[in-house]
């Protein structure tokens, strides 16, 4: 008799010490602890420790934009290395090749197979990037983005980052734990494009321009000037802090548009400290190629010169003294150390191809976090009591076995979370408590079908056997609805409701053995030791 | 033993039609809400409107008329402020989706970090949301709410017969109509944290239903002889207790996070408490009478 739930009596028992082996890696007992179990426990989410979660989106079609800009440039140098009078210009995402003869549109397809003849009027010719290697081009700048996100943030250093890729062409990143969190925001989206760039001092608006502005009054320079840039020049801004007032001016830049060196051909970039002003700089080295390119510059520029623009900010503008050979340069401007190591990892990670458009930023303070689990700690202690009273109240000693079946309940849901390491959210919190009130329910069934059958005069033993077995079906139902809910809660729910969803579909699979094997056992128990007369209910 | 009620003979069904006035009446304000919704035009939160909020926590309690001038002044436009005067924090937010998130909560913090150095000023949490998400969340949330009353209504006529899944079907969408309706009324904010409640309340107010329907289905196979009506009646009496102390025990927690569960999850907390009574109410009042009309036999032949 007594052997029939012997393996049950086991079962909870394994159960149990399972899932206080599982949630120790949770507790201050962590460090104690062997390595194959460190790796269990509940992870906070991120509305409790607080953090960022960015959602950003690649633009792509810039990124597609910017490879027609590369590839006309490339067959205007093309042409002029063969000796052909042509042009290539971009218009929209067409190439226009002129003239348009079959010598011309030779090289193209000869350099750029993947470009497509779309029509020919005028003597010009209209190509266009095919469409199989447009989708390529976006798809790899996505990856691209994704991977440069990936090593800034290890070089930040984050503890347990997600970044991954959502949708086509969206980036998640999530970064749990991080306290000064606008610096992480700046390290992510920046795109930091270095270009070297000369600047058109020979043109006459070049001594029109003010020398410097106010912050704020870069628009209106913009509208003003616009008619008199000369064609391949731009107007750009560089900020200045005046090292005693800390005033902080905007310089105005005449530069040529074209990059004559960028970020690509950078092999380092380190902060080193300069010691005159004791202010940090970021010194860059280059690669064979980079450094190469770099001497052919300064050798024929000299008394020129050159702006160092990072994402269209001039950081400095130094005239070009003599050729620079060995490939170093630095990055000196008004920053902070936090600033210009920012720049160093971001310079080292290399570039985005695209920028990158913020589409969501949640940003947790940790104190909030902190207050939400003392908050819900205390409202589920509280919510638990009430229950736990109330049962034994209604139910007397049976009461009892149900909140007996109530607190395995919490121990395995607990247990249960920490085995599959989830991540406990606010929302999850909650659908614990909730999980408290709702784990009764299938004792409720059994013991009102129990008290229905002692009315019909059953005797204990039968009442317990046949109240269960009836109310059996009903648990299950309404047991597997609920299941659907949180499936389909997990499927559409995002970050904390996940997370509710997780709390709460585990919550269900395991008041069903609770309920069905926990207060079972105890029942059976009871009643096989003796002869019950009367049932507690 | 202890008994909140015995032996109960109520007339249920009886009532079912001004039962269904009420509800139909819950269901109109539903709908309402849903197209307000659907709009843009109700309370949504900065979740599904897309925009920016602030959360700031102060050491001491600031009026709320100073931290509005001060906002004022540091050229912050069209915002809402709403004071948690038990812990000294303010939430500010601005409901207006702009294509490119800005740097609306840095500007946002540095006003009234540099207004207020004296309060030592934390920030508690920012929440920037571009209109493109927004979007996408209210879609993914009515496609969630869609897929699980489908699921229910498959699964409840996969295992009781088909008037039964349509039933608690009806049931679930008028709890949800429900909610969302007394929740617009109210101008409480409609935000994801809703949603997921809503749904909750869909799984809890479903698992009444199934304890209903499934004392129908087993006194249908004993008590054949009688009309559906009687059936429901006395299926409805038999599981009363049960509907009372599950919808008891399941209210003190939901009312113990309302009380001590803090600022986050306070009106989650609420709407899971009304839910309660409206999922109890539906399965007595919406699904029941449902099964009596779908049914072919003597029906609305009333006793």
């Amino acid at each position: 008799m007594k052997k029939k739930f012997i393996w049950r009596i086991s079962l909870i028992a394994a159960a149990t010490i399972l899932s206080i082996l599982f949630f120790l890696p949770s507790t201050s007992l962590v460090s104690s602890l062997p390595d194959w179990l460190k790796k269990y426990g509940i992870t906070l989410g991120l509305d409790l420790q607080g953090g960022v979660h960015l959602v950003y989106e690649v633009d792509i079609d810039k990124t597609v934009d910017v490879t027609v800009e590369r590839i006309a440039s490339s067959l205007t140098n093309t042409f002029k290395e063969k000796k052909i009078v042509a042009k290539a210009e971009k218009q929209g995402l067409d190439i226009i090749i002129s003239p348009d003869n079959d010598q011309t549109k030779k090289t193209v397809q000869e350099q750029f197979p993947t470009l497509i003849l779309e029509s020919q009027s005028e003597g010009k010719a209209f190509f266009r990037i095919d469409s199989a290697e447009v989708s390529r081009i976006k798809n790899s700048a996505v990856d691209q983005a994704l991977e440069t996100i990936r090593n800034r943030v290890d070089q930040f250093g984050v503890a347990e980052p997600t970044i991954h890729r959502q949708a086509n062409t969206e980036i998640v990143i999530a970064l749990p734990g991080v306290k000064d969190t606008r610096r992480a925001i700046d390290l992510v989206g920046k795109t930091a494009l270095l270009e070297f760039k000369l600047l058109d001092d020979d043109s006459p608006l070049a001594a029109q321009l003010p020398g410097t502005v106010l912050p704020g009054q870069e628009e209106n320079i913009l509208k003003q000037y616009a008619s008199q840039i000369p064609e391949g020049d731009q107007i750009l801004f560089g900020k200045i802090r005046n090292r005693e007032t800390q005033a902080e001016t905007k310089s105005v830049y005449l530069v040529k548009k074209q990059a004559l060196l960028t970020g690509d051909f950078l092999t380092e970039a380190r902060v080193s400290i300069d010691q005159r002003y004791n202010e940090p700089y970021v010194s860059l080295s280059f690669d064979a190629t980079g450094a190469k390119l770099f001497e052919q510059i300064t050798a024929n520029n000299i008394k020129k010169r050159l702006a160092i623009v990072l994402d269209d900010n001039v950081h400095s503008a130094p005239v070009i003294q003599d050729k620079i050979e060995g490939g170093n340069a630095q990055i000196t401007g008004s920053f902070g150390m936090d600033e210009a190591k920012d720049l160093a990892i971001v310079l080292r990670s290399g570039s985005l191809p695209a920028p990158l458009k913020m589409l969501q930023n949640v940003t947790i303070g940790p104190s909030l976090g902190k207050d939400s689990i003392d908050a819900g700690i205390m409202a589920g202690i509280i919510g638990a009591l009430l229950v736990i009273v109330f049962m034994i109240i209604y139910y007397k000693l049976s009461g009892v076995i149900a909140d007996f079946a109530l607190v395995l309940n919490i121990v395995f849901l607990v247990g249960a979370l920490s085995a599959f390491k989830a991540t406990l959210t606010m929302p999850g919190i909650a659908g614990i408590i909730l999980a408290i009130g709702m784990a009764v329910d299938s004792n409720v069934l059994m013991f009102e079908r129990m008290r229905d059958e002692l009315r019909l005069g059953k005797t204990p033993r039968a009442a317990i056997d046949s109240g269960y077995d009836k109310a059996f079906w009903t648990i299950f139902d309404s047991h597997v609805t609920t299941l659907i809910t949180a499936v389909v809660l997990y499927e559409f729910g995002t970050g904390p409701v996940k997370g509710f969803a997780v709390t709460l579909g585990v919550g269900v699979l395991i008041n069903l053995f609770t309920a069905l094997i926990g207060t079972k056992t105890v029942f059976d128990l009871i009643t096989s030791k003796r002869e019950v007369k009367k049932l507690s209910i | 033993m202890i008994e909140i009620i015995r032996n109960t003979k109520i007339d249920f069904m009886g009532k079912r039609f001004i039962a269904l006035g009420f509800s139909a009446l819950l269901t109109i304000l539903g709908i309402v809400a849903a197209v307000q919704v659907a709009r843009g035009t109700a309370n949504l939160g900065i979740d599904f409107a897309g925009g920016t909020s602030v959360q700031i926590k102060f050491n001491t309690r600031l009026a709320l008329h100073d931290v509005r001038k001060a906002l004022e002044d540091g050229g912050i436009k069209e915002f809402d402020l709403q004071e948690l005067p038990t812990e000294n924090k303010v939430l500010i937010s601005i409901k207006k989706s702009e294509a490119n998130i800005g740097d609306l909560s840095g500007k946002i913090i540095t006003v009234l970090s540099q207004k207020f150095s004296q309060s030592n000023v934390v920030v508690d949490s920012t929440t920037e949301i571009g209109p493109k998400v927004g979007g996408k969340l209210r879609k993914d949330s009515l496609n969630a709410i869609l897929v699980a009353t489908l699921g229910i209504l498959i699964y409840v006529a996969f295992r009781f017969q088909f008037r039964f899944g349509v039933g608690a079907t009806i049931a679930t969408f008028h709890d949800v109509l429900a909610m969302l309706g007394i929740f617009y009324i109210l101008g409480k904010e409609i935000n994801l944290l809703l949603v997921t409640a809503l749904l909750t309340i869909a799984g809890y107010s479903l698992t009444d239903t199934v304890v209903v329907f499934d004392r129908i289905r087993e006194n249908m196979k004993t008590k054949f002889k009688k009309s559906t009506f009687d059936i429901v009646n006395e299926s409805i009496n038999e599981v009363l207790s049960r509907t009372i102390v599950t919808s008891l025990t399941v209210f003190l927690t939901a009312a113990a996070l309302f009380v001590f569960g803090g600022e986050v999850i306070h009106d989650f907390a609420f709407a899971i408490m009304l839910g309660i009574i409206i999922g109890t109410y539906s399965s007595i009042f919406v699904a029941s009478p449902i099964v009596i009309m779908l049914g072919k036999d003597k029906v609305l032949k009333k006793k």
